[in-house]
């Protein structure tokens, strides 16, 4: 392989994007230097178990990679502002749209949610980390160094091209002879890995480690939607493992599952990406549930309405979910019987996410609501989900499917669900967390611009897609001829992105202001919260509970406000705290998975090989460790709680 | 974790008194749960594909049943001897543990050895797994429960030398017994392949 071949050469936009990436690493190192945070930086994150920086570091790659993605997106709204535009080539653009589905998807989306869960989840429970922190650091760092993977296939060998779903025989090497694709199963699979050992991580965290007198049915409803979330995450990305590995043997070892010749069968490819796929969508989507539902009941300041038809309502729709994801494929040919049962089982998801918007309105109705943004969010989520909703029954009306199949209808339906429900919901989950993270509370006032620039932009851009796949737009493709009339939406759309592009550089803006001048959360309690994540003060300290605390009933820390005005802590009660140790095996670990990842990419493979032994090196070493962890002593225990609470 | 998690209950069998093994046999548990869907999409592609063979081999032309017989009986016995350790561990006899211990290792590694000759001698007869989609979901199918099996034989190592350092404790004997489940695991898994691959490929 020549260095041209691997290195991305030709675009201007690509070499911007090396200088751009040559400058921020030696602007990291010089930054980390001159201010001797090395060890800062090893010691206090890289090292971490604390569920908490876990999280906190989760958040932070799942921003700038909604930055990532984000450009991506305004790149191709750019492209198809005008007919006939020479912004992007139909290669370029096909590598883009890749990217920024996968991105958008699965280093956005997931990890904006895994960080939520790994920040409340313990403290909503009452517990002091999760029950295998190790494994939960290992779980971040493999994620992350999957996203890294993924992220260089830009200027280092050529990004996928063959769309987010990768479907064959185009992402096979008849006709993708790139590395794009390796990449995509690679890197995929390394941070895939981490999501599933997540998924086991919080399932028994949650089965196991609720504090005293907190039964199932008094867990917060973010707790609930986590737990039905890691069985999905458990049952599903096994087959996305199995998927991405076949994928990988096709087109890294010459087999033949999805191949056009010798007994391969394409269609296999799609069946098992979206056995994954579908239920994908309900992992990011079940926590915002649980997020707006924590959201609304506080802001409306009521205890949330229907709480069990809210359970069976999540235990329903993650039912449905494995049972539904042929309708990706309707026109594939499955033959009228089978599309007809898929048809059904899609619209019977509308029942209990119907349940669940009522719920919420009801849980509004006669609250004392609090206009916050957080609470904005929430509200706007139920208008623009239900939007996206309706049109998803459309869509799931198999003979009418033929007519908005994989065009820009398509595209509005499920940008209206992911971002009116995803995305929507981590920026109200970053906006209500972000105290108990760091301390100090988001500038409301920024916060506000923030969410109109970005709603009203969010509308203005997807709302005209719908009709510009009722005029037969189709998606993926890269430009059109002017006489088609598609110009003026398209203009429309673009001016959208780029209000929501305006939006997100305020978030920024907002998150640098709120940490020089935003108001301190002195309370731990900054929004009269209900469950017990705010009985810790702000930021936890990293044992966050100094004794365990008791559970009466539903909205824990709210019962203990009203009967005994808090979260009472006896000096008398503190006992030594047992803590893991800090392991920076994990670290290394995922680099090693990274370069053997790499290897495989590029077939080298005495690289991946060399990686490969590293990870079993890693996996010898834990075995025969033999750390116990460590006691904070309860002298320590009352200097720390009151450095934490002087303020309270 | 914190103090919970050393929470020490005498009266349950050794590998479940800390509060941290119970958690960890919950979670290895779960976890077979994952691998049990892993599994579960491999028999799926595998039925899709197996008819599939293009210019390649069939089943009933390919798979040699002695063989597959020899692995068949190795693995099971290796699973019963595993049974026997666990029940040596709950007397608290290290020695028979041991004993069974390295039994079962044997026994998987001649499961192993089997595999491996039935493999080359497929390979040597032209049907590797680049043949056609069938040869494909064979190998990866079988390749993966063999490279659990070996990935097994190699922990089991460690945990033999944990245990001949450290004796009984709670976390060797949690060690144990988790190794066993992944072991009786890879038996059950084991029974479908010889069914749905095996004895399916001879009759049709």
């Amino acid at each position: 392989m020549k260095w041209s071949e691997f290195f991305v050469t030709g675009e201007p936009l690509i070499y911007a994007a090396d200088v751009a990436i040559v400058l921020t690493m030696v602007g990291i190192v010089f930054v980390l230097t001159y201010f001797k945070k090395w060890k800062w930086l090893w010691n206090e994150w890289l090292t971490t178990v604390d569920h908490k920086k876990i999280g906190v570091m989760y958040i932070i790659c799942a921003v700038l990679m909604l930055f990532r993605g984000g450009v991506d997106a305004l790149l191709m709204r750019a492209q198809l502002t005008a007919p006939n535009m020479k912004f992007l080539d139909a290669q370029h653009y096909n590598e883009i749209f890749t990217t920024h589905g996968t991105i958008m998807i699965l280093f956005m989306a997931m990890p904006f949610i895994i960080g939520l869960m790994n920040i409340v989840v313990p403290l909503q429970i009452g517990a002091r980390d999760v029950a295998f922190p190790y494994l939960n650091a290992l779980s971040f760092w493999l994620f992350f160094f999957g996203a890294l993977l993924f992220n260089i296939s830009f200027v280092i060998g050529g990004s996928p091209d063959a769309g987010w779903t990768a479907y064959f025989p185009l992402a096979g090497n008849e006709f993708s002879h790139g590395v794009g694709n390796n990449y995509y199963a690679v890197a995929l699979q390394i941070s895939g890995i981490g999501t599933l050992m997540t998924g086991i991580n919080f399932l028994v965290t949650i089965l196991k480690m609720r504090a005293p007198g907190m039964t199932l049915m008094r867990m917060p409803m973010f707790t609930w939607t986590i737990l039905i979330t890691c069985v999905l995450i458990i049952f599903a990305f096994p087959v996305l493992t199995v998927a991405l590995a076949l994928m990988t043997f096709d087109r890294i070892f010459g087999t033949q599952f999805f191949t056009m010749a010798n007994g391969g069968m394409s269609m296999l490819w799609a069946n098992l990406f979206w056995i994954w796929g579908h239920p994908e969508v309900y992992i990011v989507i079940l926590p915002s549930f649980g997020i707006f539902s924590e959201v609304v009941s506080t802001f409306a300041q009521k205890r949330l309405f229907g709480y069990k038809a809210m359970v069976g309502s999540i235990v329903g729709i993650a039912f449905l979910s494995f049972i539904v994801w042929v309708h990706h494929f309707f026109t594939m040919g499955a033959g009228p019987a089978v599309n007809s049962a898929f048809s059904i089982t899609t619209m019977a998801i509308a029942i209990p996410t119907g349940v669940k918007i009522f719920n919420w309105l009801f849980t509004i109705r006669k609250g004392k609501i609090r206009f916050t943004t957080a609470m904005l969010w929430s509200l706007a989520f139920i208008p623009n989900f239900v939007i996206g909703g309706v049109t998803g029954v459309m869509l799931a009306m198999a003979a009418a499917d033929y007519q908005y199949h994989n065009s820009y209808f398509l595209i509005a339906h499920f940008h209206y669900v992911l971002i009116a429900g995803t995305v929507f919901a981590c920026f109200a989950g970053l906006h209500y967390w972000y105290p108990k993270m760091f301390g100090h509370i988001l500038n409301e006032r920024l916060g506000k611009w923030t969410f109109w620039l970005f709603m009203i932009g969010f509308n203005i851009c997807f709302f005209p897609m719908y009709f510009l796949g009722l005029m037969g737009m189709t998606r993926r493709m890269y430009t059109y001829s002017a006489d088609l009339g598609w110009t003026p939406l398209n203009v429309v759309a673009t001016v959208g992105a780029a209000l929501m592009g305006i939006g997100f550089i305020v978030l920024c803006y907002n998150i640098y202001y709120s940490a020089r001048y935003g108001e301190r959360d002195m309370t731990g309690d900054p929004w009269n919260g209900r469950t017990l994540e705010w009985a810790t003060a702000s930021p936890p300290v990293h044992y966050n509970f100094p004794v365990t605390p008791v559970v009466e009933d539903l909205d824990a820390y709210w019962v203990m406000k009203k009967k005994y005005g808090g979260f009472q802590v006896k000096e008398e009660d503190l006992k030594p705290i047992h803590m893991p140790s800090n392991s920076g095996r994990p670290f290394w670990m995922s680099v090693a998975f990274f370069v053997a990842g790499f290897g495989l990419v590029f077939k080298w493979f005495a690289l991946a090989i060399v990686g490969a032994l590293f990870i079993v090196l890693g996996l010898i070493l834990r075995s025969f460790e033999d750390d116990d962890g460590y006691y904070i002593p309860v002298d320590e225990i009352k200097r720390m709680e009151r450095a934490a609470r002087k303020g309270a | 974790m914190g103090e919970a998690a050393h929470r020490y209950d005498g009266t349950l069998p050794l590998e479940y008194r800390t509060q941290e093994s119970r958690l960890n046999i919950l979670g290895f548990w779960i976890f077979l749960g994952a691998e049990v869907a892993l599994f579960a999409t491999l028999f799926a592609t595998y039925l899709v594909l197996f008819q599939r063979t293009g210019s390649g081999p069939t089943a009933g032309e390919l798979f040699e049943v002695k063989d597959v017989l020899i692995e068949t009986l190795l693995l099971l016995t290796s699973s019963f001897t595993c049974g026997l350790a666990i029940f040596e561990m709950r007397r608290g006899r290290l020695a028979g543990l041991l004993a069974w211990l390295l039994v079962t290792l044997l026994l998987g590694a001649g499961f192993i050895t089997f595999e491996i000759r039935e493999f080359i001698h497929y390979v040597h007869e032209g049907a590797t797994m680049q043949t056609s989609a069938f040869l494909s979901s064979f190998f990866v199918l079988v390749g993966t429960h063999g490279a659990h099996v070996s990935l097994g034989i190699g922990w089991m190592i460690l945990i033999i030398i944990q245990l001949l350092q450290r004796g009984f404790t709670p976390k060797t004997a949690r060690k144990v017994f988790i190794v066993s489940l992944y072991w009786h695991f890879l038996d059950v898994v084991w029974i479908f392949i010889f069914t749905l691959v095996y004895l399916l490929g001879m009759v049709i």
